[in-house]
């Protein structure tokens, strides 16, 4: 049972009389890890934000159609591009989100060890979350997102700022994640991470959705001529 | 005129001692202004977080108002309470006019808009970086007010202090409403204009001095507080 499929349909948002996103059609389904891939201002943090309900289309509907939508908000979590750090502890910012979707506090401190541990923040626990390092605060927005046990993340970029091993880490905590049937949306502006991590490739380019197709195909051979560029290298904005 | 260096030294004088006269219009001021700041937080705060939460017509205009509420001068929410709580008026079955409640009422008038106006400065900015965050993990307005309010409470005792300080500073409303009545009403701020007006300017100098130490005492407190526990960086 699942809120998914995700369903875009005519999906489009303007801001100033600029159309950002534009007339996207996109069903996300269960079971392939989705990433988004796209050169910068693509669109695909804004993207993200309207599959996740943070920003509603000014034209067209975002709709969950799985037999579950109706408990969609409780089952989606994201990790945002530019991590947001609530000020209290490393502890408290996971507890924060677990404590909202109403778990009991044996629950909470298991889960808390738990993603503390896998994403090596533990011996920071109890320091402020403002003064982590990027990468670190990087990781407690995943450790944070982690611990709801979310049917649906989506990951915005999540190893921007992180050392390779951190990035290895990573990587293997979404495959984890989505070896334990979560579904897995993301973006990333690297090429190597999206061949290693990319079962199905949507390839935006100035807020349209210029493909979507299976990984293997699209690195293989893209059909459009945006994505052939993106991925020579040739293509910028 | 007095002689004011005599003055100052039995100001001094009654200060060191402490002069029961003296500690029992200190303690009264205490009384009513703690009272009212500790009220008027319990409203303003939450008001604060509100406005700077919810989305609702009129609320720019809501906005304009507090910010034009924190300027009124003492004297006019003085006279206002007076005529809500004398003996004609609609609150004047409470039989509180001339007491230290009808003080405080006034105060808290006074400082309510102070806290909520300043507070929601203070947690406006917060919301925009928390909003997506928080909408994110599933809070409703009302657990985003509660988070904003903790997350910020450093800063937001600033407010409060600020609203404290009006408050005990003020002579208007105090003295309009209170009427300045020995060992019932009378206040630091009330004596001083009473004692100065009468030329016994060693109490009242010796209140003034006071008056000085509570507010810089006050707000050394407050940057204590948010600077020994509030989280770095
Ligand atoms: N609130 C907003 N108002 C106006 N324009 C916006 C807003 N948010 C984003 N944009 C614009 O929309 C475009 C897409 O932004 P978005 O953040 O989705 O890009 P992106 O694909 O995630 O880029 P990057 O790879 O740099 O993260 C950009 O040109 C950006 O300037
Ligand atoms: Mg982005």
């Amino acid at each position: 049972m699942s809120i998914l499929p995700l369903m875009l349909d005519g999906v489009s948002l303007r801001r100033d009389g600029r159309v950002l996103i534009d007339d996207v059609s996109l069903t996300i389904a269960a079971g392939p890890k989705t990433v988004i891939l796209g050169p910068n201002g693509a669109g695909k943090s804004l993207l993200l934000r309207l599959c996740h309900g943070l920003i509603g289309p000014s034209a067209g509907r975002v709709r969950w159609s799985g037999p579950e939508a109706g408990s969609a908000r409780r089952r989606q979590a994201m990790v945002f591009q530019k991590p947001v750090m609530l000020r209290r502890s490393v502890r408290a910012n996971i507890a924060y989100g677990l404590r909202l979707h109403g778990h009991a506090a044996a629950v909470r401190a298991a889960r808390i060890d738990r993603v503390l541990a896998r994403t090596g923040l533990a011996a920071l626990a109890e320091r402020p979350a403002a003064v982590l390092s990027g990468g670190e605060q990087q990781r407690l927005a995943l450790a944070r997102a982690w611990a709801l046990e979310p049917d649906v993340l989506f990951l915005d970029e999540p190893t921007a700022n992180l050392d390779p091993g951190a990035t290895g880490a990573v990587e293997a905590i979404v495959a984890e994640m989505h070896g334990g049937g979560a579904k897995i949306v993301m973006t990333t502006h690297d090429l190597a991470q999206a061949r290693r991590l990319a079962d199905e490739v949507v390839f935006l380019q100035r807020g349209r959705v210029a493909e979507h197709a299976p990984a293997a195909d699209f690195f293989a051979a893209p059909a459009s001529e945006a994505a052939a560029a993106f991925l020579a290298g040739r293509l910028f904005w | 005129m007095t002689d004011i260096p005599a003055a100052f030294l039995t100001a001094l004088r009654l200060i060191v001692t402490l002069d029961p006269q003296l500690a029992g219009i200190v303690g009264r001021s205490l009384y009513v202004s703690l009272s009212a700041v500790v009220i008027a937080g319990a409203i303003g705060l939450p008001l604060g977080a509100a406005i700077a939460v919810y989305r609702f017509p009129g609320r720019r205009a809501a906005i304009v108002l507090l910010n034009g509420l924190m300027a009124l001068p003492a004297v006019f929410i003085g006279l206002t309470v007076y005529l809500l709580v004398s003996r004609a008026g609609p609150l004047g079955f409470l039989g509180i006019l001339f007491t230290p409640a009808a003080m405080i009422l006034a105060q808290c008038l006074l400082i309510t808009p102070i806290i909520a106006a300043l507070s929601h400065q203070v947690l406006r900015a917060l919301y925009e970086s928390y909003r997506e965050q928080l909408c994110s993990l599933g809070a409703r307005p009302r657990q985003i007010v509660w988070t904003l309010l903790w997350d910020a409470r450093f800063g937001l005792t600033t407010v409060v202090m600020a609203g404290f300080g009006r408050a005990v500073a003020e002579v208007g409303a105090a003295i309009i409403v209170g009427g300045n009545i020995d060992r019932v009403t009378r206040v630091m701020t009330t004596t001083i204009a009473l004692e100065t007006s009468k030329g016994n300017l060693s109490l009242a100098l010796a209140l003034g001095v006071v008056l000085v130490l509570v507010a810089v005492g006050v707000n050394a407190l407050a940057a204590l507080l948010s600077g020994a526990t509030a989280p770095r960086g």
